[in-house]
């Protein structure tokens, strides 16, 4: 499938932007949220400024970005218009959360409970954006037991490690969230090793046999294509990445995602004090862009049944 | 809306496509190119038409597969185009609702007004049926020609589908699936028509009629070398030629 870049920016970024409000509700509704006085907004702030920054680039590959917000009708049948239902539901109990850090400094009762919803509604959100995937038949890669757990994992250590950099940054004395985040990336790094796994060793059991239906005379090759130069169905659903660029950018990928954040966390966490600030303010966005490249893998790696009618033997 | 109509006693309008007559000669997607590019769902946005790597909107692609290997082979032509699901995914992912499937006869449509241009229709149908239009931002699909089936301007036997009317060789057939009466269902019937993919649940309402078994003798009448020594005349040019 082709890897759009507007779809990668958006659920890397709301992805981690969801994860930072899912341990901030989280910590509120449990108490646990530092009492320091800008390390809860501003994390807020950061996290409600990716979750926006992804919701607004996700609109930059339709033909009609101006109809976007007919999107949300249609949430009895489509995950998408799920997705952008709940994303704009959860900016009201996130803001409410944000109202009380901000103006009346406090995170507990009524406004931990508003913690608590963001966190249900952050979850929610990404399994919805999963489930867009999960959901397409077509694409055997994409619709699978692998993909949601992998986009809550992502999004659970995104955040996390986002989470460590601001407490260390704002000197909270609290190397639990650190080690918080160092334990989120082990479900993380398995879930996506499980998922490579299973693409690779999974065909999808549509195949240009049943795809022609001409399986029963033998077995089926292209002789002629319909059109010589490639169609929107070729640009969209044809793309392809040499496996040798896809093993490099996998190796790429789990390295900076999950292998250096946390050898550079437990450093931090070990010697403490300014080198966990700078240590974790290099393994957030590191780890993001990890996750990144995963993304492009995710899309660039999926392959659509169409592909069978153009000479594809699997899908 | 995008729930999908729940009347199965309906209509079932589709299309029947004989693989064992069809000879590849698009002129069913040329036809469709035409006769679209002027009805409900124009423009078909052709990009580049006349450089080396032209794109365009076309509803229906015709295909050709060699299928078996050696004498057991057989080249066969395949037109794909929308096979108006009963269990449409496109319309069911579609977040505006403008994909919507018809109750009263199961036609697969977009509300063009209403399409954002998310594409995800497109990557939910397994046959590739659905085109993007890249000029006009929106998604175009097979409209089975509602603008020539029910127009009361056409002649009765005007009213099918252009790929319908243009076939040569009478390949294509248009009809109530849904009424087993039907010369369509009892086509189908009787020649064991098929639908694609069945195993990704969609439940095609178009069905392709497989290439009929080869006559046994085909392959018996292999052709035979001339006798090398013939005599008279036709022997000596024979052997003149064979120089």
């Amino acid at each position: 499938m082709h890897p759009a870049l507007s779809v990668i920016l958006f659920t890397t970024a709301s992805g981690a932007g969801y994860g930072m409000l899912f341990w901030l509700g989280t910590f509120s509704i449990t108490n646990t949220l530092p009492s320091d006085r800008f390390f809860a907004p501003v994390s807020l702030a950061l996290a409600l400024a990716a979750i926006s920054g992804g919701l607004i680039s996700s609109t930059f590959h339709l033909g009609h970005p101006e109809r976007a917000w007919r999107a949300i009708s249609q949430w009895r049948s489509s995950w998408l218009s799920r997705e952008g239902l709940v994303a704009l539901a959860t900016y009201v109990p996130a803001g409410l959360f944000g109202i009380g850090l901000v103006v009346f400094h406090r995170s507990d009762g009524f406004w931990a409970a508003c913690g608590g919803l963001a966190a249900v509604g952050a979850f929610s959100s990404v399994v919805c954006t999963a489930y867009i995937y999960r959901s397409l038949k077509p694409v055997q890669r994409w619709a699978n037991a692998w993909v949601v757990p992998n986009y809550l994992a992502l999004a659970a250590m995104t955040g996390g490690l986002w989470l460590t950099a601001l407490a260390a940054t704002f000197g909270i004395g609290r190397p639990a969230i650190g080690w918080l985040a160092v334990i989120l990336v082990l479900p993380a790094a398995v879930l996506k090793l499980g998922y490579w796994r299973y693409i690779d060793r999974t065909t999808s059991t549509s195949t240009a046999e049943t795809a022609t239906g001409l399986g029963s005379i033998g077995a089926v090759t292209m002789l002629d294509p319909p059109h010589t130069s490639d169609n929107y169905l070729l640009k969209e659903m044809g793309f392809r990445v040499a496996r040798r660029h896809a093993s490099r950018l996998r190796r790429i990928s789990f390295v900076t995602a999950f292998v250096l954040p946390v050898l550079l966390i437990v450093g931090g966490l070990y010697v403490g004090g300014t080198s966990l600030i700078i240590l974790s303010l290099i393994a957030a966005p590191l780890s993001t862009f990890g996750v990144l490249i995963e993304r492009w893998l995710f899309f660039a790696e999926a392959k659509h049944t169409v592909m069978l009618y153009y000479g594809a033997a699997r899908a | 809306m995008t729930d999908l109509p729940t009347n199965s006693a309906a209509k079932k309008l589709g299309l029947v496509i004989d693989l064992d007559t069809c000879v590849g000669c698009h002129a069913c997607a040329v036809h469709c190119k035409e006769w679209n590019s002027g009805g409900v769902a124009a423009p078909l946005t052709d990009i580049a038409p006349y450089d080396a790597d032209p794109d365009g909107v076309w509803f229906n692609r015709v295909h050709s597969y060699e299928a078996g290997r050696g004498a057991a082979g057989r080249t066969v032509h395949f037109p794909r185009s929308c096979h108006h699901c009963e269990t449409p995914a496109c319309v069911t992912v579609c977040p505006t609702g403008a994909s919507y499937k018809r109750a009263e006869d199961g036609i697969v449509l977009v509300n063009e007004d209403l399409c954002i241009g998310c594409k995800l229709c497109s990557w939910a149908c397994p046959y590739g049926a659905r085109e993007y239009d890249y000029d006009s931002g929106v998604m175009k699909k097979c409209t089975m020609c509602i603008d020539r089936i029910y127009n009361d301007a056409f002649a009765v036997e005007d009213r099918v589908p252009a790929c319908v009317a243009t076939c040569p060789v009478g390949a294509r057939h248009f009809g109530d699936l849904g009424d087993p009466d039907s010369d369509v269902s009892k086509l189908v019937e009787a020649r064991g028509g098929y639908a694609p993919m069945p195993e990704l649940d969609y439940k095609p309402v178009n069905r392709y009629l497989p290439p009929r078994p080869r006559p046994a003798q085909a392959t018996d009448t292999a052709l035979v070398p001339a006798e090398p020594d013939t005599p008279g005349i036709l022997g000596w040019i024979d052997r003149m030629l064979s120089r």
